[in-house]
């Protein structure tokens, strides 16, 4: 079986005037259909980096990154990408917003359309359909950019600390929603976040980076017996097991 | 007139049904339209104060009329102007040079900025050439053109336009170019190019900016159209100004700076509307 995703001995550096700083170093791994991984690392390690090369925003400087067996470049839309903060524009409402991605690709159809209303219904944001930005709290904020990024059916989701810009309880709760989601559709995706607790209460694989340039210094398989509910896994006893290991992998 | 009335001397809408405020409310609301109101007839009363005591002084000689002009003169000289005709052909031809070079201002800025915008490489090597054209003071360029363009208002225009375009290129080169780069990323990676940038984010995201430098490109304009039209015409405002000057004939000269004064209110009144629309588009949808 193929991965989905395979990145072998990428490196990147960035170049400024001054020198030359590296950011990703020798990064090998694999991610197979339907899996959750998540990336996490000290601050400036080069997660942000690795999500915009896995996007294909940017060749890495050695390296290759295959989707689905053929070079990202070309299976840039089999890829979703999702920000830190939600980045909804503040001039379009909340449909006019999550159908950013298929205006753009000139995909907006009526049925793409009755899809997008059926999604917005799906995930409770129904009724603001035709509102501003600013009338959602941050969580349904948050919950609106990700139906923008599944509108366009990415089979790859890229989640860039998507939660660290909301307070502690909404992120438990988005969190909870958005893995749910995931899920439920059967998404394979990639989070990279700081936060520990998120990353295991959420993934199947945890990938520790070191600090810049960034490799990959441990790889931990997770297992919650069959749980996926991140809110649940944090109550479970295995959960402060990983949370040591993880811990202990990222200060070494 | 009965939207000024309401601004100035009645109080907020939601203010109307009292019942429904604290009495700490109530107090705070009467003294802020205390204050609005002593504000607007302070305004009033300066206004008025300095017309009766230049008008004063002109009738007890305290100030001589033949130079510094009166109220009442300048009232005469309108309505003799009015009669002829002569004051709304004159202002008709200083507004439409200006609303024309204000068109030409803005068409030309959005090309210019959004071709900086778009190659990286022009921007930086056009920026020391566009400072430059930016603080150049335009007026010295205008005995130039008339030579090269002839006194008429192809001269009036291009001073113009010269006069506001550079300042308006730079401020809205300088909003595209702040925009945030996570935006563009996220155009990006739906695979939209600079074609989808522009339309999706920069332009509408410029809009507050757009409308801003519009109110100081209109502003300019009429600045540049005086200027040409001192130099290089046979009617408008300025020309008026300048013909009056010359011969000795002050009212004519104050009374269109009177009128200059109220055009640019007329303008600024005009952005501010369309300003407030723009605002209304973005809350409503």
């Amino acid at each position: 079986m193929t991965p989905l995703l395979e990145v072998s001995g990428v490196s990147h550096s960035y170049h400024t005037m001054e020198g030359e700083t590296k950011a990703l170093s020798h990064i090998t791994f694999s991610i197979f259909n339907g899996e959750f991984v998540a990336v996490v690392g000290p601050s400036g390690c080069g997660k942000t980096t690795l999500l915009t090369l896995l996007d294909g925003l940017a060749a890495p400087e050695a390296g290759t990154i295959l989707v689905n067996g053929r070079p990202v470049s070309e299976a840039r839309q089999h890829i979703g990408y999702m920000f830190q903060r939600d980045r909804l524009l503040e001039w379009r409402t909340i449909l006019a917003n999550v159908s950013l991605g298929l205006e753009i690709q000139k995909r907006m159809t009526s049925q793409a359309r009755e899809e997008l209303i059926s999604m917005l219904d799906a995930y409770g944001l129904g009724e603001f359909a035709g509102s501003r930005p600013s009338e959602l709290s941050g969580g349904m904020r948050q919950r609106a950019a990700l139906i923008r990024t599944l509108a366009l059916k990415p089979d790859l989701l890229l989640l860039d600390e998507p939660f660290s810009a909301l307070d502690y309880q909404t992120r438990l709760t988005v969190c909870d929603d958005i893995s749910s989601i995931i899920r439920k559709n059967g998404k394979t995706a990639v989070l990279v976040t700081h936060d520990l607790s998120e990353a295991i209460s959420a993934a199947d694989r945890i990938l520790v980076l070191s600090s810049r340039p960034g490799t990959i210094k441990a790889e931990i398989p997770l297992d919650f017996s069959g749980e996926t509910s991140p809110i649940r896994r944090r109550n479970m006893p295995e959960f402060s097991a990983y949370f040591n290991l993880v811990w202990k992998e990222l200060k070494i | 007139m009965k939207q000024f009335f309401q601004k100035h001397f009645l109080p907020p809408e939601d203010a109307r049904d009292r019942e429904r405020w604290s009495p700490a409310q109530r107090a705070y609301l009467e003294r802020e339209l205390l204050h609005r109101r002593q504000v607007t007839i302070l305004r009033a009363m300066i206004f008025i104060l300095f017309l009766a005591l230049w008008e004063l002084g002109a009738a007890t000689g305290a100030v001589d009329d033949f130079i510094f002009s009166s109220p009442s003169r300048i009232v005469r000289c309108f309505l003799s102007m009015t009669e002829s005709g002569a004051i709304f052909f004159h202002t008709g031809v200083t507004l439409y040079e200006t609303l024309l070079s204000f068109f030409l201002t803005i068409f030309f800025s959005l090309l210019l900025s959004i071709l900086l915008w778009s190659s990286p490489m022009v921007s930086r090597i056009l920026e020391p050439y566009l400072v430059m054209l930016n603080s150049l003071p335009k007026s010295a360029m205008a005995p130039l053109l008339i030579v090269w363009l002839g006194a008429n208002l192809k001269t009036i225009v291009v001073a113009a336009v010269s006069v506001a375009v550079f300042g308006s290129v730079m401020t809205l080169y300088t909003s595209f170019s702040q925009t945030d780069q996570e935006l563009i990323k996220l155009i990006r990676s739906f695979g939209g190019g600079k074609r989808e940038i522009l339309l999706k984010i920069l332009l509408p995201a410029s809009v507050p900016v757009i409308i801003s430098s519009m109110k100081v490109s209109l502003g300019l304009c009429l600045v540049g159209v005086i200027i040409g039209e001192f130099l290089a015409a046979d009617s408008g405002l300025g020309y008026l100004i300048i013909y009056g000057q010359q011969t000795f004939a002050m009212d004519e000269v104050v009374m269109s700076i009177v009128i200059l004064c109220l055009i640019s209110a007329l303008f600024y009144k005009g952005i501010s509307l369309l300003e407030q629309r723009a605002n209304l588009s973005r809350s409503r949808g």
